[in-house]
């Protein structure tokens, strides 16, 4: 039994999620407070990934970063970076795809914080830093679990990205949606079996440990 | 805040200890390998690795599909094309390193689940219970290009288009058929003498050669490989009296020239 691609969907998902709090929290504040009045085109690109084909996100991927095209190129002379068939493409392409996963919590979370908390904390003459920090964050507790936990599964579920920009290579880019792809066509139904009832198992107890903790209240795991 | 901060730790640490874990991955040859290769190269480089240690990790896939992301610069060491024309490609664009070797000739079966059709030959088509047929992908795999040529020689074309499913690849296509799912198919010779396959049905229609452009199949070491000492000993082996053998039992005939 191999369980290289476990390791490898885990290893993305971590990383995806890292790099996408990093991100997230400060673009869904900013869409929670800005007054700007073009914000809602910045949310739409924010959401598009919930409504194209990962096929469209693949392809252009391809397209910019294959060394045989300029930026590409760019990044393979100069940097020595390939974002396609490689594990750091994948992470790039996860990213990009799991985002409204992991604003549009946030982003509720924020807007969920009520006004008269801010506007005390500012009369107390405390910084937007703190502000942040030491009243909203601790306060959207269960919107930061929403946010984290949906955008890791969401990681660990996607197939059509990595099928397209990975190039299905071992302890590389197969991860264990494509390795269990790779296994029915190969007509392995018992290791496709196997792999599967583990990743049931495995996605059940992660989303059964969210929903217990945040048992008590309403409105977790979902975004409106 | 201090709980979150904790948890975003251990987040990071967990990312940093499975890029320590990873670092320690085994150098290995990548073979891009056709689809009708599945199970004759699974088992050469089982014959190989009794010869040598050497970590061969095969890539199936429709080789069109498989050059697209070799011209891609994708890193894999060897490539094994259903149609030699790939390779050739490749070798155009300055991204081999190694001359091709023809290292057999593939062919075109009808098979089925169910029924014996080696005496139907083509006239399996007008059987009532074909409601499906598979075929790869005549886009990029080689064998639905080869399927689709040898249809249209017999005048099929037409009256199967509705029914036609096409597999991403050979193999796909055969596991349409294996599973019942398509009633008739047209797959490669290689993989109907799989044991796989053969358990359902053993028996399968040769399909005439003259009736579509031959399917001359070529490996090739790629720029990728041109840097590792393995790629070109398994390449050897490739060449040797084991792995011919191995070729020949599943159906891969020698070129004429």
């Amino acid at each position: 039994m191999d369980f290289s691609p476990f390791y490898l969907t885990l290893r993305l998902a971590l990383f995806t999620t890292g790099i996408l709090f990093l991100i997230g929290i400060p673009l869904a504040y900013w869409l929670a407070f800005s007054r700007l009045r073009i914000k809602y085109v910045v949310e739409a690109i924010v959401s598009l990934p919930l409504v194209l084909p990962p096929t469209v996100l693949g392809f252009y991927l391809l397209l910019f970063f294959s060394p045989e095209n300029p930026m590409g190129g760019f990044l393979d002379r100069y940097f020595d970076l390939r974002l396609v068939f490689t594990f750091p493409g994948l992470v790039l392409a996860s990213v990009i795809y799991s985002l409204p996963f992991m604003v549009q919590p946030l982003r509720s979370g924020f807007t969920g914080i009520p006004k008269a908390w801010i506007d005390t904390t500012q009369t107390l003459g405390k910084g937007r830093w703190v502000t942040l920090s030491r009243v909203m964050l601790p306060n959207m507790k269960s919107a930061l679990l929403t946010a984290g936990v949906l955008s890791f599964a969401h990681t660990v579920g996607e197939f059509g990205v990595v099928l397209m920009v990975g190039g299905n290579i071992p302890d590389e880019t197969r991860v264990i949606a494509v390795a269990i792809y790779n296994e029915v066509e190969a007509m392995n139904y018992g290791q496709a079996n196997t792999y599967s009832l583990i990743l049931i198992g495995f996605s059940f107890l992660v989303l059964l440990i969210t929903y217990w903790l945040n048992r008590d209240k309403s409105r977790v795991l979902s975004y409106d | 805040m201090k709980c979150n901060g904790k948890a975003f730790l251990l987040l990071l640490g967990l990312m940093f200890f499975y890029q320590l874990t990873w670092a320690q991955k085994e150098k290995s040859v990548l073979v891009a390998a056709a689809s009708d290769l599945k199970f004759a190269l699974d088992s050469i480089i089982l014959v190989f690795n009794q010869e040598k240690e050497i970590t061969v990790k095969p890539i199936y896939g429709s080789s069109g599909k498989l050059y697209e992301q070799l011209s891609n610069r994708a890193p894999f060491h060897i490539f094994m094309s259903a149609d030699v024309r790939y390779p050739e490609l490749l070798a155009e664009k300055g991204l081999t390193a190694s001359e091709i070797y023809v290292y057999g000739v593939g062919r075109l079966v009808l098979w089925s689940r169910k029924y014996d059709v080696k005496d139907l030959g083509m006239e399996a088509f007008q059987q009532p219970w074909v409601k499906k047929v598979a075929i790869a992908n005549p886009d990029h795999a080689p064998y639905g290009k080869r399927a689709v040529e040898s249809l249209a020689f017999y005048g099929w074309q037409e009256k199967l288009a509705p029914l036609l499913v096409k597999g991403e690849n050979i193999s796909q296509a055969a596991q349409f058929v294996a599973t019942g799912a398509a009633d008739l198919g047209m797959i490669a010779l290689s993989l109907a003498l799989s044991p796989t396959m053969k358990k359902y049905q053993s028996s399968y229609y040769l399909i005439p050669e003259s009736s579509h452009s031959p399917l001359v199949q070529g490996a090739v070491v790629t720029s990728h490989g041109e840097s590792s000492p393995e790629s070109y000993a398994f390449m050897a082996f490739l060449k040797g009296e084991k792995a011919i053998g191995i070729f020949r039992y599943f159906g891969f005939s020698q070129p004429s020239n």
